[in-house]
């Protein structure tokens, strides 16, 4: 065991952009990779979080698996961050809160233009889908909040560093935004 | 000394009449606002404004400065309530930033940003409103409508013409335009009315030209509100 403060990622209902652009921090990461080393995440493929200092939570909770996986990372990290305005406010894919799930589905797999073999699948292995896209803070508590879409990579090197300093992280003006 | 008030300990005159908002205007202090617009009457709905008058809450915007007001504008209890106030109108109608033409240069995000609020604490209602597209000119996204009845005023006041009213009460509140059919291509608005371009969100907008200013290079992107409203609205309240 190293005494490196502990990180894991993930992406619920998000688009992975906000992965890319904490990617973004560039050369920075092998400064942070001195202070840190990640835990679950789609950048190491570890499959389950265990004992976390900080959890990255990207997406909102579009499925009952996204309900399961943001438990876990809540059980298992100290902090737990949302990240983006998906995890915020459900963002893009809260879109579809306004159709009905059975009018969604019925466009995406039977009635929408050059559907083949249309059946709605079904695979007991697919999670379900909830009715609505929720954001994160209406599931498990989150401690702090990283808005944009993405949020730029100095929001998340900003942030960072000032939770690994024992700073109060802040984001100055120049650092939100929702868009 | 007489006709005057204090603002955060700051000394403020003022000229018979004027409320606290025009005479914090005046003297380059600036207290958030989304309802509020120097040219029209005010209306004191989206208490944004509130400030502490002599310990009482009140609307900066409705009322009256009086000689010797003792007022607390800028201090973490107001940000504090102002922030929640902006969270509530956020999550009561469908703020989706990254989707919505009108980022950068919208009020209601741009009030956000300089309160720093950095999520949305309540739960979302995700209402379903419509869209009105029907105008060859502007839109109706009713999604991103506040209330904070500046076309209405603007439309009464300014165009003499009275296109938009408030209808219904509490959650059933919506935007609604002068037309048997409901429609905003049936009313007698034009692009060129003071109505069509005063809504602080992304409720009311012009057709054709979303994208002319790309987003990073938008009114909010590096400035804040405060400067932004205070070099505009000075003048205004003037007049």
């Amino acid at each position: 065991m190293t005494n490196k403060i502990r990180i894991a990622t993930t992406s619920l209902g998000g688009c992975f952009g906000c992965h890319m652009s904490f990617l973004d921090i560039d050369e920075r990461i092998l400064a942070l990779a001195e202070l840190v080393e990640f835990d679950r995440s789609p950048l190491t493929d570890i499959e389950h979080c265990t004992n976390c200092d900080i959890g990255l939570i990207e997406g909102g909770v579009c499925n009952s698996e996204n309900v399961h996986v943001l438990r876990e990372f809540r059980k298992n990290c100290k902090i737990l961050v949302a990240v983006g305005a998906c995890a915020i406010n459900g963002g893009l894919p809260a879109m579809r809160n306004f159709i009905p799930l059975e009018e969604c589905l019925n466009e995406a797999y039977l009635y929408g233009i050059g559907v083949e073999n249309a059946q709605i699948p079904n695979d007991p292995e697919l999670p379900l889908l909830l009715d609505k896209v929720r954001p994160i803070h209406e599931v498990v508590k989150i401690d702090y909040f990283l808005p944009g879409c993405p949020p730029s990579a100095d929001v998340f090197w900003k942030f960072l560093t000032d939770l690994l300093a024992g700073r109060e992280p802040s984001l100055p003006y120049d650092l939100v935004h929702y868009d | 000394m007489s006709n005057s008030i204090t603002i955060d300990g700051k000394p403020i005159p003022f000229s018979e009449g004027q409320t606290i908002m025009e005479a914090a205007t005046a003297a380059g202090v600036y207290i958030p606002h989304l309802c509020h617009h120097p040219e029209y009457t005010p209306h004191g709905s989206c208490k944004l404004c509130n400030v502490k008058v002599n310990g009482r809450i009140c609307s900066a915007c409705t009322y009256p400065a009086m000689d010797g007001q003792d007022i607390l504008n800028n201090t973490q209890e107001l940000t504090d309530d102002r922030q929640k106030i902006t969270q509530m109108l956020f999550v009561e109608g469908n703020h989706f930033c990254p989707s919505c033409e009108k980022t950068g240069n919208c009020q209601l995000q741009a009030v956000a940003y300089h309160l720093n609020m950095l999520d949305d604490h309540f739960p979302l209602f995700y209402p379903t409103r419509a869209v009105d597209a029907s105008h060859e000119a502007l839109m109706i996204d009713h999604n991103r409508c506040i209330f904070c009845t500046l076309c209405v005023r603007a439309s009464q006041q300014k165009d003499h013409k009275d296109v938009f009213a408030i209808s219904g009460r509490g959650l059933n509140k919506h935007l609604i335009v002068n037309a048997q059919s409901g429609l905003l291509k049936d009313t007698d608005i034009s692009m060129n009315d003071q109505a069509a371009h005063i809504c602080p969100t992304g409720a009311i907008l012009i057709k054709h030209t979303a994208y002319q200013v790309p987003i990073g290079e938008r009114l909010y992107d590096h400035k804040q509100i405060d400067q932004v409203s205070l070099a505009s609205e000075t003048l205004k309240h003037d007049k």
